[in-house]
């Protein structure tokens, strides 16, 4: 330690010590200040930086505007009001603005659809990544991509008239619009985005593992699972992660097909009514600043936290995985 | 090394290429190669790159079959027995000779697991047994003192030569009879290159060990039979220091004297 003080030594690359490693913005700077620094190079990293503040802006924005229409409830019904155990915004009685089978709604819908998503999307991507042949690749690819970009109202049809029947007839239910129904919608929205990703991370698992399992005596099949997936296991975490942010903030297919009944149910088969899709389909007729109004916020700020929270473990998950 | 005199019976060859022709798509990288190679002996491959070595040494446990529109024509005998015969194992094939490569490649998992990788896809599932066999493969590979502490710690936190002495144990660990290296320390510092050719030396007894070496000096102290490699074929083959002192063909004597290569 006491010799990388002495002087003259600055490393091979001629900078001071103090130089290396420091991170973000002051290196963000030097980045753009490199080849001079005359006012135009300033003024551009100037601008830059300014834009990749943005981001940063917008978010704290979004929090503090939602908070600021939401936090009036406080003076009418209460805060409290919240964790009553009903949705009944309009009545000629009493309302309620329980969130619990709002969030109720949009955990189990968004749980069911993650458990199709995971496999399938896992199978399909190390399929196309490891096992399919050349010309497969180029077939599949495009049809995921577009399958991806598929709106999602376009999709909610699609739920309404093919699959809502399907899950009628064979559940022998009143009613095909469930929360399964809605699950295997999300997951069929999912799935591309986790294929993608996840094919993206396999692919870039390093050959010479492979040929390392290869040579030890393993088959194709051994190596793929227990060498190639658990190498490019963060990507497809992030992937999975990806995949259920669409989920859990998706609302124009859950809203048309998941019959939308405000109930806590824990049943795939039960209609639910999720957050998104609660605020998608009062908003446009609720009174400007009523209590209604201002819970509807709290929906959103709720909605909010959860993707939030998602975005953390999978940070959280990620880093985890890379110390390993 | 020792006189090539000590070679004279060395019993039933381990190895045996004849007339080896191999294909890459429509090039042509080996051309009639037919060589033997004693058991329980180091062997080594010598030669310019591009001059095949390292595509025999991938014939031998069909490492090349991974590469799309590759062909060989010839006969690979191990123990007498054709490798590339229809209906051959390749698993068990694999599992007989093992593999090292020129750029170690630990999986990015344990020590331990890298070590238990093999005999796990090969079927050992005891735990005790699965510790045993890290234990003796990693003491084998000169390595288990400097590891003994930190089995569930990354391999990718090794040194270069900690981690191409792990690729070792973890080839060790399934019990092979022929290991192959392909340059096995092409990518380290002098001092953990003489610590792997300090292992190559003590393997040499229980293993057939068949090494690529870019580097002369390295054949030289670690081999026992040279095979001279040169635009894909097998030019000159014989006990280490024969082929050193009184090389037969010009080709050979050029190249160990440094004339090209």
């Amino acid at each position: 330690m006491a010799r990388s003080g002495s002087a003259g030594s600055f490393g091979p690359t001629g900078r001071l010590p103090g130089e290396i490693g420091r991170a973000g913005f002051p290196s963000l700077w030097k980045m753009f200040a490199i080849g001079g620094s005359t006012w135009k190079d300033k003024a551009a990293a100037v601008l830059l930086r300014a834009v990749a503040s943005t981001s940063i802006l917008i978010v704290l924005l979004i929090f503090l505007f939602l908070g600021k229409e939401a936090a009036p409830l406080a003076a009418g019904p209460g805060i409290k009001s919240l964790l009553a155990e009903r949705w009944v915004p309009v009545s000629f009685q009493q309302v309620r603005f329980g969130l619990l089978p709002l969030v109720t709604g949009s955990l189990l819908v968004t749980l069911l659809a993650t458990l199709f998503t995971i496999p399938f999307g896992i199978c399909a991507a190390v399929y196309v990544a490891e096992l399919a042949k050349p010309w497969e690749r180029e077939l599949l690819k495009p049809f995921i991509e577009i399958l991806a970009g598929i709106p999602s109202v376009v999709i909610g049809f699609f739920g309404l008239v093919v699959l809502a029947p399907l899950v009628k007839d064979l559940f022998g239910l009143s009613s095909g619009l469930t929360a399964l129904t809605g699950a295997l919608l999300l997951a069929l929205m999912a799935i591309p985005t986790v294929i993608s990703i996840s094919e993206d991370a396999i692919r870039s698992v390093p050959e010479s593992y492979k040929s390392a399992s290869l040579a030890l005596g393993a088959s194709r099949l051994q190596t793929l699972w227990k060498v190639t997936v658990p190498a490019a296991l963060s990507g497809i975490i992030a992937a999975i992660m990806l995949g259920m942010g669409r989920v859990i903030g998706e609302t124009m297919a859950v809203l048309m097909v998941t019959g939308n009944a405000a109930v806590v149910t824990a049943s795939p088969l039960a209609s639910v009514r999720t957050m998104t899709a609660t605020i998608a389909a009062e908003m446009g007729e609720v009174p400007f600043g009523s209590d209604h109004y201002r819970a509807l916020f709290w929906v959103g700020i709720v909605l909010l936290v959860a993707t939030f929270g998602l975005n953390m473990v999978a940070q959280r998950v990620l880093k985890k995985h890379q110390e390993r | 090394m020792v006189e090539g005199q000590q070679y004279e019976d060395p019993g039933r060859p381990k190895v045996e290429a004849e007339s080896v022709d191999f294909w890459y798509g429509p090039t042509q990288a080996l051309f009639d190669v037919s060589m033997s190679v004693p058991a329980r002996r180091v062997t080594a491959l010598i030669g310019p790159s591009g001059c095949g070595k390292s595509t025999f040494l991938r014939t031998l446990n069909r490492m090349n079959d991974v590469i799309e529109g590759t062909r060989l024509a010839g006969r690979i005998l191990i123990d007498g027995e054709d490798v590339y015969r229809a209906g051959t194992n390749v698993v068990a094939l694999r599992k007989r000779v093992g593999m090292v490569f020129q750029k170690s490649n630990p999986f990015p998992k344990t020590i331990f697991e890298n070590v238990a990788y093999g005999p796990r896809i090969h079927g050992t599932r005891n735990r005790a047994e699965l510790i045993e066999i890290v234990e003796q493969s990693l003491i084998r590979a000169a390595l288990w003192e400097e590891v003994k502490d930190r089995l569930d710690a990354s391999a990718m936190g090794l040194s270069g030569g900690q981690q191409q002495r792990l690729c070792i144990a973890r080839a060790l660990a399934v019990d092979p009879e022929i290991i192959l290296m392909d340059e096995p320390a092409s990518a380290l510092d002098p001092r953990s290159t003489a610590r792997i050719e300090d292992l190559i030396d003590q393997l040499r007894v229980d293993y057939t060990i068949i090494i690529v070496t870019h580097n002369m000096q390295q054949a030289a102290r670690v081999s026992d039979f040279t095979a001279f490699f040169f635009e894909g074929r097998l030019i000159e083959f014989g006990p280490t220091k024969q082929l050193f002192t009184t090389p037969t063909v010009k080709q050979t004597e050029d190249y160990i004297t440094g004339r090209f290569g």
